[in-house]
């Protein structure tokens, strides 16, 4: 059971890092001077809707999302409606954590929401396909100890890798090299998605190699 | 001999200020100086012997050119004339060095080999230390005497196009002028092209004397591509073209009965194999140096070049020019230049440049006498006195043309060596006061961290066995090996050094402490390793929580950060990120401590809503009811105190941009002094003012608080005064003062706060009872601390009072909500404030450039400069962030009854240890560094603030161990 799940999430881990690739490389054709530093935003909102749509797409088929207890209409929309309201919510609180760190307020706001829409995309949108628009699971799973499946582990370890990612990334933006990396935000994209494909990787290698000490609580 | 953690603390910063002292003096040799300012005059000229002393016996001599055109290359290498580089890229140089009427040289530049000081060294013919260059970053204008001074005096026309370097360092010197920034090292034609322009109109004009051409062009090529580059080639073409150019439109205005002119191509340094240049790398001094001149001889062929001194050239064109020679030049007469005189005239330069040098020597060392070169001149002198007889009494005969050429060749001698022993005495690191220094702090850092888990322990006592290994053997044989070692290098020593000159009781001294270091924290470490031995499983149940992780990791990277000069130069974006950093993982502390206890409790409701729980108040003292609040709210404060500090970081943040990169981006202070906003800014001024009182006088006593109130109108009438800020009941403009007696009327105030202060802690120690003489103390303390705010705000520009109360108010809610609360140990308090402090030290506007230090602080409240207050003025005022945060520190420990008794050691040890791992890795840094290009424009200054910042922090320690030897002193 134990081997199936993880090769579950290895598998679905490989979609989405797939998708960021293809995101990437796909584009070329369809615009004219791609590259991920001259036309930067183009890169981040297509990697950005992959990512999003491919995950929506693998965890809904997957059936990860917790049961919900009605399937009216009404109620599905409603989640829905919390789930939107949520992920704008996030993209807010990413973009008021980024100026506090001293990305401009005025100038180039729209990188910096840019940069909060990819963490959110990377972090908040995954909570919302695994554990649903549900705060109290969200802070149990990332308050210490409180993961209840390998999901809820991989989603601890993708989403502290992305921040800790972008986190990492603002690093080399002081240095006078005049790389055209260093403008903001590609550092920090850049680092977050680094850290996002590394968090996708290390999960089930983690995974697996404490699957000895995890002990879930059955659901 | 066992201390208490904080005198352990402040025994090893004292050690550590000495040896930073030490190293440098090492690093900073001290520069050859004429002790007089003043410039070189015409009438300083000695006489010519034997010539009776009418007035023109000491004349200047008569120039030899009319016009001088400098081509100064950035990092032209020597091969790249002489080499084979020349032969196919220089053609018409090269031919000119072959077969014109030519004269050239390797011309040696000294380290550092960077562009400045190079200009500097040509045009003062001094070789400039390290401490003058940072001495001087407040006003680049070059103030000593120079060559450009000098031709300007004397009214020659100057033009200058290039490097802008020129133009800050000879403001108002140059006729005309074109300034270029190498601030864009990836540019390389627009730079040339930019001096290039000017050159055709200008060669045609006749209005000009001195013509100056800087071309950075080939510097960037090999900061770029290296010296065996692609582009060289062209780019060295281009220069031979401009060579022709100038050099046939010399010719061409050559005429007869005028005096010839002269071409001088030289580089300013040279380029190491990699491109770079600053080291001493022999690629990187050798520079040609080629004079053209139709008034030298014609060469019969390419000969070898002589080797000189860059600064040889400062007095051979001051005297071609008919100028003095300026006062601090060390370098001697090219003599291949002037041999087409005739020997009298060339006996009298070589006079002139040996007077020159001699008055130099005079005033740099102290035993002149015993020179050679010095004694040598003399003798010199006096057979140009015979010699001069023998012509002036019309003596023509065979032995008197060879008396002369004797006299020539004895000047030449006598010139050589006390060139070469003035230069010895400068531009040389003193590597053995440095390593020394080096090991010193070394030692003291292994002591601190080898006591790590003594003085962090319950009892915050350091047991250091220096009694034991006082006794042992190897202590002795370490002496004697010391002293042996010692002798070696001062009988050996080359240049000059510090501690050999020191007296021999000193040194012995030193060498003891030294070697008494080194068997105490041998026998510590063997301590340590037994005991670790033993008890292998205590280490391990000793968790790290994140924020415990952070803190290691801010601090770890923080560290290695200043090994980078832009992490230098933008110090404050590290210290503003990990700040914000340690806000949000507070937050989450936080968080986590309000919100698990209501997931325990609601954790049947599934997607309940988010409901503030009515928590179980544990303790009855709780800071939201002293505050007269419910106790409900308590939670909600606690949940917003990092928000608003981060909100708080993010608005001083934009208040005083600082660094480099963005320093010029305009910042909300700048928009305030602006003038237009001058009542915002009184309005602003006033809220922080208020702000500051309510929140300082909470723990004082009613005289303080009546004295702080009055101080703090003070401190905004003496704004008022000088002008930053309005009189709202005096609208008729005033003339603005300076504000004295005002700021005087504060300064009373502060001595009076701080009077009572001490008195109460003196009054302290008599108490009977335990429980008042402690709040006594705590009272006390707070007092002191209000008397340093009121002077801080004295002395704070207009603009940063409102940083000052973001400090209070920081300081004031995390206390009560987050320090208090949360139960942070004594450790964690202390990183945690220091961060605070060092994000402040930068908030305030200062950076890691000499330029920030406000000097105009020293002013407040004196008539005139006065030295000693006018330092601690600007010390105080430039080190208000972090001096606040400790001394808040400090009282926040002590304020704590229930862990003051070890929470002072372990803080002040903390302050120590956070101290000295950035100042010892930066001084080991510097050592390996010092020929990095950056050294003395980055890495000096940096230098110079993390001494100081060490010795502030040792005044802090001393302040800490009175506290705590106080409460040790009790029973
Ligand atoms: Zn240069
Ligand atoms: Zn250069």
């Amino acid at each position: 059971m134990w081997d199936v799940e993880i090769r579950g999430m290895a598998s679905a881990h490989a979609i989405i890092a797939s998708s960021i690739f293809m995101a990437t490389v796909m584009p070329a054709v369809f615009v004219e001077n791609f590259s991920v530093y001259g036309t930067h935003m183009v890169w981040l909102y297509c990697m950005a809707g992959s990512v999003a749509v491919v995950n929506i797409a693998v965890f809904w088929l997957l059936g990860i999302s917790p049961p919900t207890k009605k399937h009216t209409v009404s109620y599905k929309i409603n989640r829905l409606f919390r789930s939107c309201l949520y992920f704008i919510l996030s993209c807010l609180f990413f973009h008021t954590v980024v100026v506090l760190y001293g990305a401009p307020l005025l100038e180039s706001a729209l990188e910096t929401f840019s940069l909060a829409v990819l963490l959110s995309t990377l972090t908040t949108l995954r909570c919302l396909c695994i554990l649903g628009p549900n705060v109290q699971a969200w802070i149990r799973v990332f308050s210490r100890d409180g993961a209840m499946s390998v999901w809820d582990t991989s989603l601890q370890i993708t989403t502290g890798c992305s921040v800790i990612g972008a986190w990492l990334g603002a690093f080399p933006i002081p240095l006078d090299w005049d790389r055209p990396w260093q403008v903001w935000p590609i550092s920090c994209t850049l680092g977050a998605t680094t850290g996002f494909l590394t968090g996708l990787l290390a999960a089930p290698v983690w995974i697996h190699w404490h699957r000895k000490q995890l002990t879930y609580k059955l659901k | 001999m066992k201390l208490s953690s904080s005198v352990f603390a402040l025994l090893c910063l004292i050690c550590e200020i000495v040896s930073i002292a030490l190293f440098l003096r090492g690093f900073f040799p001290v520069p050859v100086k004429s002790s007089f300012s003043a410039k070189s005059k015409v009438n300083d000229f000695p006489a010519e012997p034997q010539t009776g002393s009418g007035p023109n016996s000491s004349k200047a001599p008569a120039p030899l050119f009319k016009r001088v055109v400098i081509v100064l290359i950035d990092a032209l290498r020597e091969d790249f004339v002489f080499g084979s580089d020349g032969r196919r890229f220089m053609p018409y140089t090269r031919h000119v060095v072959e077969r014109g009427s030519s004269h050239s040289f390797i011309a040696k530049a000294r380290p550092p080999t960077v562009t400045m000081p190079r200009i500097k060294a040509l045009t003062t013919g001094s070789i400039p230390g390290f401490i003058d260059v940072v001495m001087n970053l407040n006003s680049p204008a070059l103030l000593e005497d120079n060559l450009i001074w000098q031709a300007k005096s004397a009214g020659k026309r100057i033009i200058f196009y290039g490097d802008d370097t020129w133009v800050r360092l000879f403001p108002k010197h140059f006729m005309e002028h074109d300034g270029t920034t190498s601030f864009f090292v990836s540019d390389y034609t627009e730079v040339d092209n930019n001096v290039t322009r000017h050159l055709d109109g200008t060669l045609k004009r006749d209005d000009w004397d001195i013509l100056i051409l800087h071309y950075l062009g080939l510097d960037h090529i090999g900061h770029i591509s290296g010296p065996h580059s692609s582009l060289i080639g062209p780019k060295l073409m281009e220069m031979d073209d401009i060579i022709k150019k100038i050099h046939s439109s010399l010719i061409s205005k050559e005429s007869e009965g005028t005096l010839p002119n002269l071409l001088v191509l030289c580089g300013d340094h040279g380029m190491s194999e990699t491109g770079s240049h600053g080291g001493s790398s022999e690629p990187e001094i050798n520079t040609p140096l080629v004079l053209i001149s139709p008034a030298f001889k014609r060469k019969a062929g390419f000969e070898e070049p002589g080797v000189l001194e860059q600064v040889d050239l400062t007095p051979t064109l001051a005297l071609g020019l008919g100028l003095p020679i300026s006062k601090n030049s060390v370098g001697h007469l090219i003599s291949a230049v002037f041999e087409e005189l005739s020997l009298r005239e060339q006996l009298r330069l070589l006079q002139i440049n040996g007077h020159q040098l001699s008055r130099l020597l005079q005033d740099s060392s102290p035993t002149f006498h015993k020179e050679d070169g010095y004694e040598q001149f003399r003798m010199a002198e006096k057979s140009h006195g015979s010699w001069m007889k023998l012509y002036v009494d019309g003596n023509t005969s065979e032995v008197l043309s060879n008396m002369g050429k004797k006299v020539l060749k004895q000047y030449l001698e006598a010139l050589k060596a006390m060139s070469s022993a003035l230069s010895k005495q400068l531009g040389k690191y003193d590597m053995y006061s440095m390593i020394m220094g080096m090991i010193f702090i070394l030692q003291v850092l292994f002591l601190l961290l080898l006591a790590m888990p003594e003085a962090l322990s319950r009892e915050a006592v350091v047991d250091v066995p220096l009694a034991s290994s006082l006794l042992s053997l190897p202590f002795y044989l370490l002496c004697l090996f010391g002293s042996a070692l010692h002798v070696l290098i001062c009988t050996s020593a080359g240049g000059p050094c510090y501690l050999c000159s020191l007296p021999w009781v000193l040194v012995f001294i030193v060498i003891l402490m030294s070697s008494a270091f080194t068997c105490a924290l041998a026998s510590m470490a063997a301590r340590r390793m037994s005991t670790g031995n033993k008890t292998p499983t205590k280490s391990s149940n000793w968790t790290l929580s994140e924020l415990d992780a952070l803190l290691l990791v801010g601090m770890v990277g923080h560290t290695l950060s200043l090994g980078s000069s832009s992490f230098i130069e933008e110090e404050h974006q590290t210290w503003y990120f990990l700040l914000n950093t340690l806000c949000l993982a507070v937050f989450q502390d936080v968080c986590r401590k309000y919100f698990r206890e209501q997931r325990h409790r609601g954790e049947e409701e599934d997607e309940g809503p988010l409901l503030p729980s009515s928590a179980k108040e544990g303790p009855s003292f709780s800071p939201a009811a002293e505050l007269g609040m419910s106790p409900g709210s308590e939670k909600w404060l606690a949940l917003a105190t990092p928000l608003l500090t981060l909100t708080c970081c993010r608005l001083l943040r934009s208040l005083n941009q600082t660094g480099v990169q963005w320093a010029h981006l305009p910042d909300f202070g700048h928009w305030l002094n602006s003038g237009d906003h001058k009542a915002f800014l009184s309005l602003l001024a006033v809220v922080s003012l208020v702000l500051i009182f309510l929140l300082v006088q909470r723990h004082c006593s009613l005289v303080s608080k009546i004295a702080l109130a009055l101080g703090l109108l003070g401190v905004y009438s003496y704004r008022a005064a000088v002008g930053n800020v309005l009189f709202p009941w005096q609208h008729s403009s005033r003339a603005v003062s300076k504000g004295t007696v005002e700021a005087r009327f504060v300064y009373v105030f502060v001595l009076g706060i701080l009077f009572t202060g001490v008195k109460d802690l003196l009054r302290s120690q008599v108490m009977s009872s335990a429980v008042d003489s402690g709040r006594l103390k705590s009272r006390g303390l707070w007092e002191v601390y209000s008397g340093v705010v009121l002077l801080v705000a004295l002395l704070f520009r207009a603009h940063n009072l409102p940083t000052l109360a973001c400090c209070l108010l920081i300081q004031t809610i995390m206390a009560q909500f987050i320090w208090k609360k949360l139960h942070y140990d004594a450790a964690q308090t202390t990183i945690m404030h220091y961060w605070f402090g060092q994000a402040f030290f930068f908030f305030q506007g200062n950076s890691n450039n000499i330029g920030t230090v406000d000097i105009s602080v020293g002013f407040v409240g004196l008539e005139s400069y006065v030295e000693a207050p006018a330092i601690f003025l600007t010390a105080l005022s430039t080190y208000a962030g972090p001096l606040l945060w400790a001394c808040h520190l400090l009282c926040f420990l002590s304020s704590q009854r229930d862990r003051a008794v070890m929470g002072l050691g372990h803080g002040s040890y903390c302050f120590a240890l956070l101290r000295s791992i950035p100042a010892v890795f930066y001084v080991v840094l510097v050592t390996s560094l010092r020929y990095h290009l950056f050294i003395w424009s980055v890495f000096s200054p940096k230098l110079l603030y993390e001494a100081m910042h060490t010795l502030i922090t040792t005044a802090v320690c001393l302040f800490f161990t009175f506290m705590d030897q106080e409460r040790s002193a009790r029973p």
